[in-house]
């Protein structure tokens, strides 16, 4: 349509033009504002990300490190091996926390009076007897001698140093006295004061004590239940989706089956946190806070997910595959494990890690059948009481310490770093072997 | 012979059953160049024998582990001296634990009595029987299973029909897996919620206004009488959902559908996969993100304004929730956007719509069942959240509207109620089961909407 002159154009069809016109400026408006708003609802989710990477990285990364002070140690004969025998179960049992309290007072003589030498004695942690303890037993000639030590701080000294506890609030707010802060001033004139990577933090189980608990044995347990889980989940999903997907007739079975995976797929996760505790814990028995119980619920849980992949999977094979291996007199057994099976394999395997990765950052239905305990140990079995790495993140985040805030940070940042790289697996796996038919 | 001994010896019982009859089968037909003469290819033959071998000893071995306990301590029970079996079962079950870890050489709570000790020692030798016995039961079943298929063995034998029929059967009944999960959940919810049920009627749970789930452990203790109203509970749910809902919906929608019709390409194809991140975070880690960095933010902002906000407002939680549930709506919801035909697209430009009336007015009305659908999906994902607001929200059983006022949910009730050392006869424990029995019921309910809503309405294009 042209738009014509004025001359030929009538009176009426000039008044739609106008009117259409005359509207253009406000619809152009709206057309701005909600291009605006779109463009305000993904940059608001861009940020919500951004934030909530920040404020884990920015509360976590000091708790990779932890604070080390060096005192001179005097490994006193008299304390440690009165009788000079260098007795390995005598030396084992010695009061090594004494000789961290005198060499304390030997670094500031002119402390005096109960609740000023505690405060003193508070500056190092309860683990620090424990390193003298291995390096006696590692060289027992040290005793006899006066050494420097780098022990390792309290969590309150800990906080202090890495400029966690405001140093500016007067001191009856503050979790830790002015002297405290005029004793981290003359150490740090020293140099006695250091911080390093603490790598105990991954080979250490749970403490009561921020700067001595590690996420050791939550990876561990972490690790038998997802072994438990993988074990468990991934034969049966492979052999459901093939089943539905190639052998199942279209029937009342088959459609309630399909009816029943796609719900449980939605069921909230807690719900088989109910099923474990009622069936697996209190019907058979098993024990609570086992990793077994733990892969076994987080299977149940994670199975809808990997038959949904699977079948994708095997939707995505060609029937041509299928016809050609029918025709040269394949059964259709063989046709579906020879054939069709590992030309699907890459996507399953993309939905298995998918489906781990889900198990992996799941922590409701685990509190339901007991993993919450507090476990010191590292566990080294199916069997044993253990926690897990999102459990574990829980127990810290209700610590009311604050050396706990970035011990749980640090220990969010380990169970991303293992989340991203499973998915970055699957999206190497899905790029590697996908095939365009 | 420990667990996982067993099962090791097992299989390799299972791979000496393979080789074994893929030799006999190739040997029965007359040597290497015999094998034509068999029905199948020697594999099938091995198979056979390997599949015999294991599946019988597998079941045996999962029921017998499956029951052992319940039966050792039945028969543990048995033997303990009168008085004691007569104790009441939360107390028998104290002194139980007490023969277990004597008998694993733990600390024991109480003072060793011979009867304890006996108790121990008999614990000790009936698990040592049970394990030889299991030990003994299921390898000689792997051998007279994999020895009777051997046998069988003959060039006529139609290996690979039966192989093809165990896999199928073993097929089949990996698939049922789901229908048992299913019922599985329904029954164990169901029974106890039964059992709740009769000591505290459904209609004071489902309608009465407080909740306060302490039992008296003594008749004259004070003021613990237990209410079981759940309403403030569903309240407190709806509330905080509501919030999220507030948030994930125009958030999700509006980024669906500015990545589809609006962003360039280089734009959307950073964008999409930044924003599915958020559904890839676990959820202990948004809780701890509200409890630790949005609940003072919402605090101090309050404050800011003048108004009294709680430490673990319902606000708060709800947020991070909103937050949480945007990938779901805007993924779903893009691919119901890219589902809509670009015929649809083109009509409405040619007819001199801008983009945005043609998203409202044709994109959108085309897309809507699936949208509505999404969003049902999304609810039904904020009403069984649990890790955020266990951590963020608070556990007071407050009927209120107020988002800045400290609610509860079902599912941090759930945690609380059955977190921690619990009998689990008391109404306290069973009332979890009975807000599990209401949230599975509310978000399956949920889903067969959805999936009604998507179903029904959807308008089906070429």
């Amino acid at each position: 349509m042209s738009n014509g002159t004025p001359s030929s154009a009538g009176p009426p069809r000039r008044r739609v033009l106008d009117a259409v016109t005359g509207s253009l400026s406000r619809r152009y408006a709206s057309e701005r504002r909600f291009r605006l708003l779109g463009r305000i609802a993904v940059l608001s989710g861009l940020v919500f990300v951004g934030s909530l990477f920040l404020s884990i990285i920015l509360n976590g990364y000091s708790g990779f490190f932890q604070t080390y002070v060096k005192l001179p140690v005097a490994f006193e004969q008299e304390a440690l091996d009165p009788e000079g025998k260098r007795d390995r179960a005598a030396l084992a049992t010695a009061d090594y926390g004494a000789l961290v309290k005198k060499s304390l007072q030997a670094a500031f003589p002119d402390v005096s009076g109960r609740s000023e030498l505690r405060e003193l004695y508070g500056l190092v942690s309860s683990g620090a007897e424990y390193q003298l303890l291995d390096m006696v037993e590692a060289d027992p000639s040290v005793i006899g001698t006066t050494r420097d030590v780098w022990l390792i701080t309290s969590d309150d000294f800990d906080m202090l140093y890495k400029g966690r506890i405001d140093r500016d609030v007067p001191e009856s707010d503050r979790r830790v006295s002015d002297r405290v802060l005029g004793w981290l001033d003359a150490l740090e004139k020293q140099g006695a004061i250091e911080t390093r990577f603490n790598w105990s933090f991954f080979t250490n189980g749970d403490s009561r004590e921020p700067e001595l608990a590690g996420i050791g044995g939550a990876v561990m347990g972490s690790f038998y239940t997802l072994l438990v889980c993988l074990v468990i989940a991934f034969p049966i999903g492979v052999a459901a989706a093939v089943y539905l997907e190639e052998f199942a007739p279209k029937n009342r079975l088959t459609d309630l089956i399909e009816v029943n995976i796609n719900n449980l797929a939605a069921v909230p996760s807690i719900v088989f946190g109910l099923l474990g505790l009622a069936v697996l814990i209190n019907f058979f028995g098993m024990p609570r806070s086992a990793p077994v119980v733990g892969g076994l619920v987080l299977a149940l849980m994670v199975l809808p997910t990997i038959i949904i992949a699977g079948r994708a999977s095997l939707k995505s094979v060609p029937p041509s595959i299928r016809e050609a291996a029918l025709g040269v007199g394949a059964s259709k057994m063989q046709t579906v494990f020879h054939h069709v099976l590992p030309l699907a394999m890459p996507g399953m395997m993309t939905g298995m890690i998918i489906g781990m990765a889900h198990a992996l950052g799941e922590t409701a239905p685990l509190l339901m059948i007991g993993m919450v305990a507090f476990v010191v140990d590292v566990p080294r079995g199916f069997f044993d009481p253990s926690t897990l790495l999102p459990v574990q993140i829980y127990l810290w985040a209700d610590s009311p310490e604050r050396a706990f805030v970035e011990k749980t940070a640090a220990a969010i940042i380990v169970l991303l770093a293992f989340l991203i790289t499973m998915n970055a697996l699957a999206v190497f796996l899905r790029r590697r072997f996908e095939r365009r038919w | 012979m420990s667990t996982p001994l067993l099962i090791a010896v097992l299989l390799a019982l299972t791979a000496a059953a393979y080789v074994l009859g893929r030799r006999r089968s190739v040997a029965e037909s007359g040597g290497v160049g015999g094998v034509r003469h068999l029905h199948s290819l020697p594999s099938y033959y091995g198979s056979y024998a390997a599949l015999w071998c294991l599946i019988p000893a597998l079941l045996v071995l999962a029921v017998w582990t499956a029951f052992q306990s319940t039966i050792v301590t039945e028969l543990v029970v048995k033997q303990l001296p009168q008085d004691v079996q007569q104790l009441g079962a939360d107390r028998l079950g104290l002194v139980l634990n007490d023969v277990r870890n004597l008998a694993g050489g733990n600390v024991v709570s109480r003072e060793v009595t011979p009867e304890l000790r006996a108790a121990a020692d008999h614990l000790r030798s009936l698990e040592r029987t049970s394990a030889a016995a299991m030990a003994v039961a299921v390898l000689s079943l792997g051998i007279i299973g994999g020895g009777l298929a051997w046998r069988q063995i003959s060039p006529r034998l139609r290996a690979r029909n039966r192989v093809e029929t165990i896999v199928s059967v073993l097929l089949v009944t990996a698939s049922t897996i789901a229908i048992f999960t299913t019922i599985g959940i329904v029954l164990s919810v169901l029974f106890e919620s039964i059992r709740f049920f009769r000591s505290v009627p459904l209609t004071d749970f489902l309608f009465g206004l407080d909740w306060s789930p302490q039992m008296a452990l003594r008749a004259d203790q004070v003021g613990s009488s237990g209410a079981f109203g759940a309403v403030p509970l569903f309240a407190g749910t709806l509330l905080i959902s509501g919030i999220a809902m507030l948030v994930a919906v125009p958030i999700g929608l509006m980024s669906a559908i500015y990545l589809s019709e609006y962003a360039n390409r280089e734009f959307r194809a950073v964008a999409k996969p930044v924003l599915e991140i958020l559904a890839g975070i676990p959820t202990v880690v948004y809780g701890f993100f509200a409890a630790l960095t949005v609940a003072p933010l919402v605090r101090d902002a309050g404050g800011f304004f003048g108004l009294d906000v709680a430490s673990e407002s319902a606000l708060a939680a709800g947020l991070v929730m909103g937050i949480m549930i945007i990938p779901f709506v805007s993924s779903l919801s893009d691919d119901v956007i890219n589902a809509v035909p670009q015929s649809m697209r083109d009509a409405a430009y040619a007819l001199g719509a801008t983009p945005s009336e043609t998203v409202r007015q044709v994109i959108l009305p085309a897309a809507l069942p699936g949208i509505v659908g999404s969003i049902l999906l999304a609810v039904s994902r904020a009403i069984g959240e649990t890790m955020i607001v266990v951590m963020a929200a608070g556990l007071s059983a407050k009927l209120t509207a107020n988002p800045l006022d400290s609610v509860t949910t079902v599912t941090v009730q759930i945690v609380t109620l059955l977190v921690g050392d619990q009998e689990f006869d008391s109404p306290k424990t069973l009332a979890a089961f009975a807000l599990g029995l209401v949230l599975f019921v509310a978000t399956l309910g949920l889903n067969v909407i959805a999936l009604h809503v998507v179903r029904k309405y959807r308008e089906q294009y070429e």
